[in-house]
Protein backbone atom coordinates (compact mmCIF):
# COMPACT_ATOMS: atom_id res chain seq x y z
CA UNK A 1 0.00 0.00 0.00
CA UNK A 2 2.78 2.53 1.07
CA UNK A 3 4.88 1.59 -1.68
CA UNK A 4 1.85 1.95 -4.15
CA UNK A 5 1.17 5.43 -2.69
CA UNK A 6 4.39 6.81 -2.89
CA UNK A 7 4.78 5.19 -6.63
CA UNK A 8 2.28 7.37 -7.15
CA UNK A 9 3.58 10.46 -6.00
CA UNK A 10 6.49 10.46 -7.11
CA UNK A 11 5.26 9.75 -10.76
CA UNK A 12 2.49 12.33 -10.73
CA UNK A 13 4.10 15.24 -11.79
CA UNK A 14 6.41 13.79 -14.39
CA UNK A 15 2.94 12.20 -16.74
CA UNK A 16 0.85 14.93 -15.99
CA UNK A 17 4.42 16.99 -17.70
CA UNK A 18 4.71 14.35 -20.12
CA UNK A 19 0.86 14.08 -21.25
CA UNK A 20 -0.79 17.07 -20.99
CA UNK A 21 1.71 18.86 -23.55
CA UNK A 22 0.87 15.93 -25.78
CA UNK A 23 -2.46 16.01 -25.59
CA UNK A 24 -2.61 19.64 -26.22
CA UNK A 25 -0.30 19.34 -29.61
CA UNK A 26 -2.99 16.39 -30.43
CA UNK A 27 -5.73 19.19 -29.97
CA UNK A 28 -3.79 21.35 -32.64
CA UNK A 29 -2.85 23.60 -29.39
CA UNK A 30 0.04 25.70 -29.99
CA UNK A 31 1.56 24.40 -26.66
CA UNK A 32 4.29 27.32 -26.47
CA UNK A 33 1.91 29.81 -27.23
CA UNK A 34 -0.54 28.56 -24.45
CA UNK A 35 1.53 27.96 -22.23
CA UNK A 36 2.58 31.56 -21.74
CA UNK A 37 -0.67 32.46 -21.83
CA UNK A 38 -1.53 31.23 -18.79
CA UNK A 39 1.80 31.57 -17.32
CA UNK A 40 1.23 35.54 -17.61
CA UNK A 41 -0.83 35.63 -14.60
CA UNK A 42 1.70 33.72 -12.19
CA UNK A 43 3.59 36.92 -11.03
CA UNK A 44 0.09 38.47 -10.62
CA UNK A 45 -1.64 35.94 -8.43
CA UNK A 46 1.21 35.74 -6.01
CA UNK A 47 2.01 39.70 -5.68
CA UNK A 48 -2.26 39.68 -4.57
CA UNK A 49 -1.57 37.73 -1.71
CA UNK A 50 1.29 39.99 0.32
CA UNK A 51 -0.82 42.51 1.74
CA UNK A 52 -3.41 39.59 3.39
CA UNK A 53 -0.30 37.54 4.18
CA UNK A 54 1.34 40.05 6.05
CA UNK A 55 -1.99 41.10 8.13
CA UNK A 56 -2.22 37.81 9.15
CA UNK A 57 1.32 36.65 9.53
CA UNK A 58 2.24 39.54 11.45
CA UNK A 59 -1.10 39.23 14.01
CA UNK A 60 0.05 35.65 14.73
CA UNK A 61 3.88 36.23 14.96
CA UNK A 62 3.20 38.67 17.89
CA UNK A 63 0.64 36.29 19.18
CA UNK A 64 3.44 33.95 19.52
CA UNK A 65 6.33 35.91 20.31
CA UNK A 66 4.56 37.59 23.21
CA UNK A 67 4.31 34.56 25.49
CA UNK A 68 0.70 34.64 25.54
CA UNK A 69 0.26 30.53 24.11
CA UNK A 70 2.49 29.47 27.07
CA UNK A 71 -0.30 31.28 29.28
CA UNK A 72 -3.06 29.74 27.45
CA UNK A 73 -0.81 26.23 27.83
CA UNK A 74 -0.78 26.69 31.50
CA UNK A 75 -4.35 27.54 32.03
CA UNK A 76 -5.66 24.53 29.69
CA UNK A 77 -3.07 21.96 30.12
CA UNK A 78 -4.64 20.80 33.53
CA UNK A 79 -7.81 20.99 32.91
CA UNK A 80 -7.25 18.72 29.79
CA UNK A 81 -5.29 16.30 31.32
CA UNK A 82 -8.53 15.33 32.92
CA UNK A 83 -9.68 13.58 30.03
CA UNK A 84 -6.84 12.01 28.99
CA UNK A 85 -5.38 14.88 26.92
CA UNK A 86 -1.43 14.90 27.69
CA UNK A 87 -0.56 18.73 28.20
CA UNK A 88 2.56 18.02 26.59
CA UNK A 89 0.98 18.25 22.87
CA UNK A 90 -1.09 21.32 23.85
CA UNK A 91 1.27 23.61 22.48
CA UNK A 92 1.29 21.86 19.45
CA UNK A 93 -2.26 21.72 19.29
CA UNK A 94 -2.95 25.36 19.10
CA UNK A 95 -0.38 26.29 17.17
CA UNK A 96 -1.23 24.12 14.14
CA UNK A 97 -4.04 26.28 12.61
CA UNK A 98 -1.78 29.56 13.52
CA UNK A 99 1.23 28.45 11.59
CA UNK A 100 2.78 25.58 10.02
CA UNK A 101 6.39 26.56 10.81
CA UNK A 102 6.33 26.64 14.27
CA UNK A 103 3.86 23.61 14.62
CA UNK A 104 6.59 21.39 12.68
CA UNK A 105 9.23 23.17 15.16
CA UNK A 106 7.35 21.46 17.97
CA UNK A 107 6.31 18.20 16.79
CA UNK A 108 10.11 17.93 16.33
CA UNK A 109 11.12 19.40 19.76
CA UNK A 110 8.46 16.81 21.44
CA UNK A 111 9.69 14.05 18.86
CA UNK A 112 13.46 14.52 20.07
CA UNK A 113 12.55 14.65 23.58
CA UNK A 114 10.35 11.96 24.19
CA UNK A 115 11.62 9.26 21.15
CA UNK A 116 9.43 9.09 17.93
CA UNK A 117 8.00 5.87 19.19
CA UNK A 118 6.48 6.85 22.73
CA UNK A 119 3.02 7.60 22.84
CA UNK A 120 3.56 11.24 22.59
CA UNK A 121 5.56 11.00 19.94
CA UNK A 122 3.17 8.72 18.07
CA UNK A 123 0.26 11.00 19.09
CA UNK A 124 2.24 14.76 18.02
CA UNK A 125 3.19 12.67 14.67
CA UNK A 126 -0.45 11.78 13.79
CA UNK A 127 -1.90 15.61 15.09
CA UNK A 128 0.91 17.04 12.65
CA UNK A 129 0.84 14.87 9.73
CA UNK A 130 -3.26 14.61 9.76
CA UNK A 131 -4.15 18.22 9.78
CA UNK A 132 -3.40 21.67 7.79
CA UNK A 133 -2.16 24.86 9.03
CA UNK A 134 -6.13 26.36 8.23
CA UNK A 135 -5.27 30.30 9.04
CA UNK A 136 -2.43 30.49 6.53
CA UNK A 137 -4.30 28.49 3.34
CA UNK A 138 -7.28 31.19 4.24
CA UNK A 139 -5.63 33.66 4.13
CA UNK A 140 -3.78 32.61 1.22
CA UNK A 141 -6.53 31.43 -1.13
CA UNK A 142 -8.80 34.02 -0.32
CA UNK A 143 -6.34 36.88 -0.58
CA UNK A 144 -5.43 35.63 -4.03
CA UNK A 145 -8.92 36.65 -5.49
CA UNK A 146 -9.16 39.59 -2.87
CA UNK A 147 -11.60 38.37 -0.42
CA UNK A 148 -11.42 40.04 2.54
CA UNK A 149 -15.16 38.50 4.06
CA UNK A 150 -14.56 34.95 4.90
CA UNK A 151 -18.40 34.72 6.10
CA UNK A 152 -18.44 31.28 8.25
CA UNK A 153 -15.00 29.62 6.61
CA UNK A 154 -13.26 29.91 9.85
CA UNK A 155 -15.54 28.32 11.95
CA UNK A 156 -15.80 25.32 9.98
CA UNK A 157 -12.05 25.03 9.92
CA UNK A 158 -11.41 25.24 13.29
CA UNK A 159 -14.31 22.95 13.74
CA UNK A 160 -12.55 20.24 11.70
CA UNK A 161 -8.86 20.95 13.44
CA UNK A 162 -10.78 20.45 16.60
CA UNK A 163 -12.41 17.41 15.48
CA UNK A 164 -9.23 15.79 13.87
CA UNK A 165 -7.43 16.97 17.42
CA UNK A 166 -10.12 14.87 19.38
CA UNK A 167 -9.77 11.52 16.58
CA UNK A 168 -5.84 11.91 17.14
CA UNK A 169 -5.66 11.28 20.61
CA UNK A 170 -8.63 8.62 21.04
CA UNK A 171 -7.06 6.54 18.03
CA UNK A 172 -3.24 6.68 19.76
CA UNK A 173 -5.24 5.86 22.99
CA UNK A 174 -6.68 2.88 21.36
CA UNK A 175 -4.12 1.83 19.43
CA UNK A 176 -0.22 3.00 20.83
CA UNK A 177 -1.95 2.78 24.55
CA UNK A 178 -1.56 5.76 27.03
CA UNK A 179 2.36 6.25 28.32
CA UNK B 1 -15.46 36.90 12.23
CA UNK B 2 -11.77 37.16 10.92
CA UNK B 3 -11.84 41.04 12.27
CA UNK B 4 -11.96 39.79 16.01
CA UNK B 5 -9.35 36.90 15.48
CA UNK B 6 -6.81 39.13 13.67
CA UNK B 7 -7.56 41.89 16.45
CA UNK B 8 -7.63 39.73 19.50
CA UNK B 9 -4.24 38.49 17.80
CA UNK B 10 -2.35 41.67 17.91
CA UNK B 11 -4.19 43.24 20.93
CA UNK B 12 -3.54 39.98 23.22
CA UNK B 13 0.06 39.78 22.04
CA UNK B 14 0.98 43.26 22.91
CA UNK B 15 -0.78 43.22 26.02
CA UNK B 16 0.84 39.98 26.93
CA UNK B 17 4.39 41.21 26.13
CA UNK B 18 4.12 44.41 28.32
CA UNK B 19 2.81 42.37 31.41
CA UNK B 20 5.57 39.88 30.61
CA UNK B 21 8.17 42.89 31.04
CA UNK B 22 8.76 42.08 27.53
CA UNK B 23 7.55 44.50 25.12
CA UNK B 24 9.97 45.16 22.84
CA UNK B 25 9.66 42.04 21.21
CA UNK B 26 6.56 42.81 19.64
CA UNK B 27 8.03 45.36 17.27
CA UNK B 28 11.09 42.36 16.42
CA UNK B 29 7.92 40.23 15.52
CA UNK B 30 5.96 42.12 13.38
CA UNK B 31 8.68 42.63 11.24
CA UNK B 32 9.94 39.10 11.27
CA UNK B 33 6.04 38.35 10.66
CA UNK B 34 5.92 40.92 7.49
CA UNK B 35 9.46 39.54 6.19
CA UNK B 36 8.02 35.49 6.26
CA UNK B 37 5.00 36.64 4.53
CA UNK B 38 6.61 38.38 1.69
CA UNK B 39 9.08 35.64 1.39
CA UNK B 40 6.37 33.07 0.90
CA UNK B 41 4.21 35.47 -1.72
CA UNK B 42 8.01 35.47 -3.38
CA UNK B 43 8.05 32.09 -3.09
CA UNK B 44 4.68 31.37 -4.62
CA UNK B 45 5.54 33.37 -7.93
CA UNK B 46 7.61 30.25 -9.36
CA UNK B 47 5.37 27.32 -8.87
CA UNK B 48 2.20 29.38 -9.63
CA UNK B 49 3.51 30.89 -13.12
CA UNK B 50 4.93 27.03 -13.73
CA UNK B 51 1.37 25.27 -12.32
CA UNK B 52 -0.83 28.34 -14.47
CA UNK B 53 0.78 27.35 -17.21
CA UNK B 54 0.30 23.75 -17.28
CA UNK B 55 -2.89 24.29 -16.24
CA UNK B 56 -4.04 26.44 -18.99
CA UNK B 57 -2.72 23.58 -21.77
CA UNK B 58 -4.65 21.19 -19.51
CA UNK B 59 -7.92 23.08 -20.49
CA UNK B 60 -6.86 23.48 -24.19
CA UNK B 61 -6.62 19.67 -24.24
CA UNK B 62 -9.58 19.39 -22.72
CA UNK B 63 -8.44 17.49 -19.62
CA UNK B 64 -9.46 19.64 -17.04
CA UNK B 65 -13.54 19.04 -18.05
CA UNK B 66 -12.95 15.50 -18.72
CA UNK B 67 -11.38 15.14 -14.80
CA UNK B 68 -14.56 17.69 -13.90
CA UNK B 69 -16.85 15.24 -15.93
CA UNK B 70 -15.30 12.28 -14.57
CA UNK B 71 -16.30 13.41 -10.21
CA UNK B 72 -19.16 15.39 -11.44
CA UNK B 73 -21.62 12.52 -8.73
CA UNK B 74 -19.54 13.76 -6.25
CA UNK B 75 -18.92 17.20 -6.98
CA UNK B 76 -22.37 17.86 -7.85
CA UNK B 77 -23.59 17.10 -4.19
CA UNK B 78 -20.78 19.10 -2.99
CA UNK B 79 -20.83 22.19 -5.04
CA UNK B 80 -23.87 22.40 -6.21
CA UNK B 81 -23.89 26.60 -7.44
CA UNK B 82 -20.99 25.26 -9.50
CA UNK B 83 -22.48 24.49 -13.09
CA UNK B 84 -21.10 21.10 -14.29
CA UNK B 85 -18.13 21.01 -16.64
CA UNK B 86 -17.09 24.36 -15.20
CA UNK B 87 -13.41 24.81 -15.16
CA UNK B 88 -13.20 25.45 -11.64
CA UNK B 89 -14.21 21.73 -10.90
CA UNK B 90 -11.63 20.41 -12.75
CA UNK B 91 -8.79 22.72 -10.91
CA UNK B 92 -10.81 21.51 -7.49
CA UNK B 93 -10.35 17.96 -7.84
CA UNK B 94 -6.68 18.54 -9.39
CA UNK B 95 -5.81 20.46 -6.10
CA UNK B 96 -7.53 18.03 -3.49
CA UNK B 97 -5.58 14.80 -5.93
CA UNK B 98 -2.19 16.98 -5.04
CA UNK B 99 -3.07 17.21 -1.43
CA UNK B 100 -3.60 13.72 -1.27
CA UNK B 101 -0.25 12.56 -2.86
CA UNK B 102 1.22 15.14 -0.55
CA UNK B 103 2.52 17.63 -3.48
CA UNK B 104 2.14 20.48 -1.66
CA UNK B 105 3.99 22.65 -4.54
CA UNK B 106 1.41 21.72 -6.92
CA UNK B 107 -1.49 21.62 -4.64
CA UNK B 108 -1.76 25.10 -3.68
CA UNK B 109 -1.78 26.96 -7.81
CA UNK B 110 -3.91 23.97 -8.50
CA UNK B 111 -6.06 25.58 -5.50
CA UNK B 112 -5.71 29.17 -6.37
CA UNK B 113 -6.86 28.51 -10.15
CA UNK B 114 -9.71 26.76 -8.44
CA UNK B 115 -9.93 30.26 -6.54
CA UNK B 116 -10.13 32.21 -9.57
CA UNK B 117 -12.67 30.00 -11.34
CA UNK B 118 -14.74 30.19 -8.18
CA UNK B 119 -14.62 34.14 -8.23
CA UNK B 120 -15.81 34.01 -11.56
CA UNK B 121 -18.68 32.75 -10.24
CA UNK B 122 -19.34 35.30 -7.79
CA UNK B 123 -22.47 36.53 -8.39
CA UNK B 124 -22.71 38.76 -5.36
CA UNK B 125 -20.02 41.14 -3.00
CA UNK B 126 -16.45 40.01 -5.09
CA UNK B 127 -15.06 40.53 -1.59
CA UNK B 128 -17.20 38.51 0.23
CA UNK B 129 -16.64 34.64 0.16
CA UNK B 130 -19.44 32.56 -2.08
CA UNK B 131 -20.73 29.60 -0.91
CA UNK B 132 -18.62 27.22 -3.18
CA UNK B 133 -15.54 28.89 -1.36
CA UNK B 134 -16.19 28.55 2.03
CA UNK B 135 -16.95 24.40 0.94
CA UNK B 136 -13.73 24.44 -1.47
CA UNK B 137 -11.37 25.56 1.36
CA UNK B 138 -13.49 23.49 4.21
CA UNK B 139 -12.25 20.54 2.27
CA UNK B 140 -8.64 21.57 1.30
CA UNK B 141 -8.14 23.03 5.02
CA UNK B 142 -8.94 19.21 6.44
CA UNK B 143 -8.19 17.14 3.56
CA UNK B 144 -6.53 13.61 3.28
CA UNK B 145 -3.20 12.89 2.93
CA UNK B 146 -2.03 9.35 2.58
CA UNK B 147 1.32 9.88 3.33
CA UNK B 148 2.66 12.84 5.38
CA UNK B 149 6.33 12.67 4.11
CA UNK B 150 7.24 14.98 6.58
CA UNK B 151 6.73 14.29 9.80
CA UNK B 152 7.75 10.61 8.53
CA UNK B 153 11.14 12.19 8.01
CA UNK B 154 11.38 13.64 11.14
CA UNK B 155 10.47 10.54 12.96
CA UNK B 156 13.35 9.11 10.85
CA UNK B 157 15.86 11.23 11.92
CA UNK B 158 15.31 10.35 15.24
CA UNK B 159 15.68 6.96 15.13
CA UNK B 160 11.64 5.79 14.77
CA UNK B 161 11.68 1.76 14.60
CA UNK B 162 8.81 2.05 12.15
CA UNK B 163 8.71 5.75 11.39
CA UNK B 164 5.69 4.69 8.89
CA UNK B 165 3.39 3.37 11.75
CA UNK B 166 1.35 6.50 11.87
CA UNK B 167 -0.11 6.44 8.60
CA UNK B 168 -3.06 4.72 9.54
CA UNK B 169 -3.53 6.72 12.64
CA UNK B 170 -3.20 10.01 10.69
CA UNK B 171 -5.88 8.53 7.46
CA UNK B 172 -8.15 7.67 10.35
CA UNK B 173 -8.16 11.44 12.35
CA UNK B 174 -7.73 13.49 8.96
CA UNK B 175 -11.09 11.68 7.59
CA UNK B 176 -12.86 12.79 11.18
CA UNK B 177 -11.69 16.02 10.48
CA UNK B 178 -12.81 16.21 6.57
CA UNK B 179 -16.46 14.55 7.51
CA UNK B 180 -16.74 17.36 10.37
CA UNK B 181 -15.57 19.86 7.72
CA UNK B 182 -17.87 19.31 5.13
CA UNK B 183 -21.19 18.70 7.92
CA UNK B 184 -20.13 22.25 9.48
CA UNK B 185 -19.95 23.72 6.29
CA UNK B 186 -23.35 23.01 5.79
CA UNK B 187 -24.54 23.69 8.92
CA UNK B 188 -23.32 27.01 8.71
CA UNK B 189 -24.50 27.90 5.49
CA UNK B 190 -28.21 27.00 6.30
CA UNK B 191 -28.11 29.01 9.56
CA UNK B 192 -26.15 31.92 7.78
CA UNK B 193 -28.81 32.16 5.20
CA UNK B 194 -31.61 31.61 8.08
CA UNK B 195 -30.24 34.21 9.43
CA UNK B 196 -30.57 37.37 7.29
Amino acid sequence: MFGIVSDLSRWAVPIVLLLVPLLAMLRGVNVYEKFVEGAEAGFGTAIKTIPFLVAMLVAISIFRASGALDMMTAVLAPVLSLVGFPAEVLPHAIMRPLSGGASLGIATDIIKTYGPDSFIGRLVSTMQGSSDTTFYVLTLYFGSVGISRYRYSIISGLCADFTTLIASVYIAHKLFGPA
Amino acid sequence: MVNYIWMAMMVIGVLVAAINGHVEVVTKAALEGAQVAVKTSLDLIAIITFWLGIMKLAEAAGLVQALARLVQPITRFLFPSVPKDHPAMGAIVMNLSANILGLGNAATPMGLIAMQELQKLNRGNSKEATDAMCTFLALNTSCITLIPTTIIGIRLIYGSADPTEIVGTTIFATTMGMTAAICMDRLLRYLYYRRR
